[in-house]
């Protein structure tokens, strides 16, 4: 039952992807020639309403429901691996025009071929364990 | 609530969308969490037993349990808002979208959620569908891995909580997105 809650925030994410039409390739496609705000709109509408939420957090020093103080570790500095690693999805990005929440909404959307994607990204991640200390990070 | 339903099957406009992304994300670091999809991709490996022989693998994939969880709530999501919120697959793009993919040859750009032309078992067998569902996927992977994050991970959460990783990410991400929208799709759409 502790994880039904999940389930539901999932659900509603999916929908609101699914409905805001960006897991569609060509909403896409469409961003990276800048040819509608569309997808502008809700990423940075999501994120200036996400720096407010993580900075009352922060402020109020607010709890988690288990009464956990809410931590939000500070990701490791590089720049070889964000940069790296993010042209490399980028590149998957504007190919497949899904990113990794899509894929699995588009598998519910009746979009049988994605499984293909999905099974491909499931190499990818493997092939990045096996490679990883060898790569600059 | 007939009048409720009918509005929620409309597409739903950015200044919507945006604000329930980041609802979301507020939501999982209240219940103790993050929100970052791509992570699965690497607990679905080490479910199937890649730990074995990776040590990248080799984690207590339990204790993300309810990210899986999370992420089996999006194939729900996708299903109700395909059988029973979705009047039409319609996309609304922009007239020069439309043009210049019918330019590439995409016949009905916009008629359906993704080209039919590109998202078909017949298609995959081809060299562009090849490129685009399997090496896309597989860069898919490998790049969120290496990045430490995806769009969710990097772009909204990574971004809301100002971390300069994830500004170089998202730069990357562009990087990436922009180099193959402009120079490689053109082609291979017409290939």
């Amino acid at each position: 039952m502790k994880f039904l809650k999940y389930l539901i925030i999932g659900t509603i994410f999916g929908i609101t992807l699914a409905k805001a039409e960006i897991i569609s390739w060509f909403r896409i496609y469409e961003m990276f020639r800048f040819q509608s705000f569309h997808m502008y709109g809700v990423i940075g509408s999501a994120i200036i309403l996400g720096v407010l939420f993580i900075q009352v957090i922060k402020r109020t020093n607010m709890k988690s429901i288990d009464g956990e103080p809410i931590v939000i570790n500070p990701k490791q500095m590089s720049i070889s691996r964000y940069l790296y690693g993010g042209i490399i999805f980028g590149l998957g990005w504007a190919l497949t025009g899904a990113c990794p929440g899509p894929m699995f909404i588009l598998l519910g959307n009746g979009v049988g071929v994605v499984i293909v994607v999905i099974l491909s990204a499931l190499l990818g991640t493997y092939v990045y364990g096996l490679l990883r200390n060898k790569l600059p990070h | 609530m007939q009048n409720i339903i009918e509005f929620i099957k409309q597409p739903w406009p950015w200044y919507v969308a945006g604000p329930i992304i980041s609802l979301i994300m507020f939501s999982l670091l209240l219940m103790g969490n993050s929100f970052g999809i791509s992570a699965n991709l690497r607990t679905m490996c080490s479910i199937i037993g890649a730990g074995k022989n990776c040590e990248f693998f080799d984690f207590n994939w339990r204790s993300q349990m309810w990210n899986l969880v999370f992420a089996g709530g999006l194939v729900i999501g996708g299903v109700i808002a395909h059988l029973y919120l979705s009047p039409g697959a319609e996309v609304a793009l922009s007239e020069e979208t439309i043009k210049e993919l019918q330019a590439y040859g995409i016949e009905k750009p916009g008629a359906s959620l993704v080209p039919t032309e590109l998202f078909s078992w017949e298609s995959l067998f081809t060299l562009k569908g090849f490129v685009i569902l399997v090496l896309g996927g597989f860069l898919i992977g490998f790049g969120t891995r290496y990045a430490g994050g995806c769009t969710s991970g990097h772009a909204i959460s990574g971004l809301s909580d100002l971390q300069l990783p994830s500004l170089i990410a998202v730069i990357g991400f562009f990087i990436g997105g922009l180099f193959v929208t402009y120079l490689v799709l053109p082609y291979l759409l017409t290939l």
